[in-house]
């Protein structure tokens, strides 16, 4: 029975899994690669991208999916890129930096597809990256979280919060607090060590003690940490002003959930990258606090194609029974990448990835976001992120004020 | 240094938590020491278990109780049907941890394509009250789910123990041939046992359910600590399941408390290599 166990390895599993996620997946009537609708006229153009369709990343894998799916719909509508409609080959990466490597591989030399974007988060981005500039191909990302690691010089993140976020947008959320007439004296630090997620915990502690703020506490955990009861009680001890949460997808609701089973909500709570869903949906999650480019209300909704993406996801996504059907952050995402890549093809009338990728250097594009630019260190702009808030079950920009939903503005305890 | 509170307070994080580490494990541990299967696909069923609790209780408005009482019964048939099929094709014991690999993928991906891979969350009133003992806060869920898996174990262990059928099931484990010399019928009682296993799943799932959001991923999630647990507790021993799930989630809990929550995940993995260095015979 030992030698059994022992003689069962990672990548037997891996492989294993990959091989049963296929069939399960075929047997279900899935399909991974989504072709787009009706071709305006002649061959399409093929778009080649992976998006963490099953495994861990999969909920906002989906929101992207969505968002794709509704300006490739849209374009097809109308003249597609070049006059040609547009196809974008989407195939599942599982969430797994290593199969989006080898899928990417795949898309450029077996199903040579014309153009790659970006697959959904940090670690496959990176795979992405790496065998986008193999092939000398252009990738336009849109979710990377570590700028300073973006090396390749045909890379173009769309997600824009700057080169060093982990100094401008930790000050930028004190400022908000500070513009509350409510500053926080003390603050308490509690991070996953999930690589894009440390750095900027580790930032804000920088910025917090520059500021002046006392910190009480600072802990970090493991990604796929289970149980937060210990973790809460210290929390508690603590009882900060201001708690920094460095969670992913489910961490911060989890927190707050242990919190509230020791009877205590904390003050202001910070998240970095929750679930949006089950943030906005749970009692606790009322007033928390996060980071985002994108809501769907004004000024956001007034950005250019913005009223008609918010309005197109929202039917779809209500169609896919996803629990928070709005277009956030994530799915404006998604939808910018498009918008950038359009307009560079429109401006070249050119597939070749180094005239794009000169172009889009050169060159400002207006999407649902805002202005981009790619001009900087690392082709980042602007640092354009802003700070959300949970109000009645839905989140809503904050701050800065010029972007504050209409009649909003931050709940302070 | 932590105050008693905060020590207090993890001590019962501590026991909850491992509770539910063991109730995970109790069925695991029954279908490994006494069927010889590795049954991973033991944690798909209680995730199965624990959507089929969100649909039931919290999309038809079903009283949880109810819910309870549908789930358990079906996932019994559940694991009498699986073990009927293990039978048929003789999956063997290294064979069973692929096949139970693949029927977890396999759930997984029917999990994703019935309720998608968005996060679901069971919001039930009394899922987060707590009562108030002294300065510390008892989270009654959790409290419940220790009871109800400390009660699981300690009757599985009587069953085993006491009962004809516990005892054929130990004679058919130790020695297959001669128990049926004396009559026993491993096949009726693997398939008893593959039910009753999988019915436990069944329970867990529901009370991951109340106290966590959902998504199918998380199947994975739990694997590596709960299979430290019924190694460290003894295959086929619920009460030692109990144990070690108590054990591992204390040590964590404290060590969160006391060290720091990173220095938490190495303490079931140590506990697990030195068991496995200094008493090997426990598998």
């Amino acid at each position: 029975m030992k030698s059994t166990r022992q003689g069962v390895s990672a990548a037997l599993f891996a492989a294993a899994r990959g091989f049963v996620t296929a069939l399960a997946l075929g047997v279900l009537g899935l399909t991974a690669a989504v072709p787009a609708g009706a071709a305006p006229s002649g061959p399409p153009i093929r778009i080649g991208a992976t998006l963490a369709l099953t495994g861990p990343l999969a909920s906002t894998g989906f929101v992207h999916k969505i968002a794709g799916e509704v300006f490739v719909e849209q374009i097809n509508k109308k003249d597609g890129l070049l006059g040609r409609p547009v196809e974008w080959v989407v195939l599942d990466d599982q969430s797994k930096p290593d199969l989006t490597r080898t899928l990417y591989d795949r898309l450029i030399t077996a199903d040579k597809v014309d153009l790659v974007v970006g697959p959904y988060a940090t670690g496959p981005i990176l795979s992405a990256m790496a065998v986008a500039e193999r092939h000398g191909k252009m990738l336009i990302h849109n979710s990377f979280g570590i700028p300073k690691l973006a090396k390749y010089d045909m890379q173009f993140p769309i997600y824009s919060f700057g080169m060093e976020p982990e100094q401008t947008f930790p000050n930028t959320l004190l400022d908000a607090l500070a513009a509350s007439g409510k500053a926080p004296g003390t603050v308490a630090i509690v991070t996953s060590k999930f690589p894009s997620v440390h750095f900027l915990s580790v930032g804000a502690r920088e910025v917090a003690k520059k500021r002046g703020l006392r910190e009480l506490l600072y802990l970090e955990f493991e990604f796929g940490n289970r149980d937060f009861g210990a973790i809460a009680a210290r929390v508690r001890d603590a009882d900060p002003d201001f708690l920094w949460i460095g969670s992913v997808g489910l961490e911060g609701n989890m927190l707050l959930e242990a919190l509230k089973k020791l009877n205590y909500s904390p003050k202001i709570h910070f998240h970095l990258y929750p679930a949006p869903a089950p943030l906005a949906l749970a009692p606790e999650g009322q007033n928390a606090l996060s980071l985002t480019l994108f809501e769907p209300h004004p000024p956001f909704s007034r950005f250019p194609e913005a009223e008609e993406f918010i309005k197109l996801y929202r039917e779809r996504a209500v169609k896919a029974n996803l629990a928070y059907p709005e277009a956030d952050m994530q799915a404006a995402l998604q939808y910018a990448t498009w918008q950038v890549l359009r307009a560079a093809v429109t401006a070249t009338k050119s597939l070749d990835d180094k005239v794009l990728a000169q172009w889009i250097r050169n060159n400002r594009v207006d999407t649902v976001l805002g202005t981009l630019r790619f001009s900087g260190a690392g082709n980042y702009g602007d640092d354009l992120s802003k700070v959300k808030q949970v109000q009645n079950g839905k989140w809503v920009v904050v701050w800065p004020k010029e972007f504050a939903a209409p009649g909003v503005k931050l709940l302070m305890p | 240094m932590p105050s008693a509170t905060l020590l207090g307070q993890s001590l019962l994080s501590g026991i909850f938590i491992g509770g539910l580490y063991g109730l995970l494990g109790l069925g695991l541990s029954l279908s490994w020491g006494y069927l010889r299967l590795i049954n991973l696909a033991h944690f798909a069923l209680a995730f199965l278990g624990a959507y089929l609790t969100y649909q039931l209780a919290g999309v038809a408005g079903m009283h949880i109780l109810l819910a309870v009482l549908i789930i358990v019964p079906a996932f019994f048939v559940l694991g009498v049907a699986m073990q009927w099929l293990f039978t048929r094709f003789s999956v063997g014991e290294f064979a069973s941890l692929l096949v139970s690999f693949g029927m977890t993928v396999i759930i997984e991906s029917a999990i994703q394509w019935l309720w998608t891979a968005d996060m679901r969350k069971l919001q039930l009133e009394q899922g987060t009250v707590s009562l108030q003992v002294g300065t510390l806060f008892v989270p009654v869920t959790e409290a419940l789910m220790f009871a109800v898996a400390a009660a699981l174990s300690v009757a599985t262990w009587a069953w085993l123990r006491f009962t004809y059928v516990g005892k054929a099931m130990r004679a058919s484990a130790e020695n297959p041939e001669i128990a049926a010399a004396f009559g026993v019928d491993h096949r009726r009682l693997a398939l008893l046992l593959s039910g009753v296993a999988a019915a436990y799943a069944g329970v867990a799932g529901t009370f991951v359910a109340v106290i966590y959001t959902l998504s199918p991923a998380q199947i994975f999630a739990w694997m590596g600590v709960v299979f430290a647990v019924v190694i460290l507790g003894g295959l086929g021993n619920p009460l030692g399941v109990l144990v070690a799930g108590l054990v591992i989630g204390v040590s964590e809990s404290m060590t969160m408390a006391v060290i720091a929550p990173t220095w938490a995940p190495l303490v079931s993995f140590t506990l697990l290599i030195l068991v496995l260095v200094l008493r090997p015979d426990r598998i």
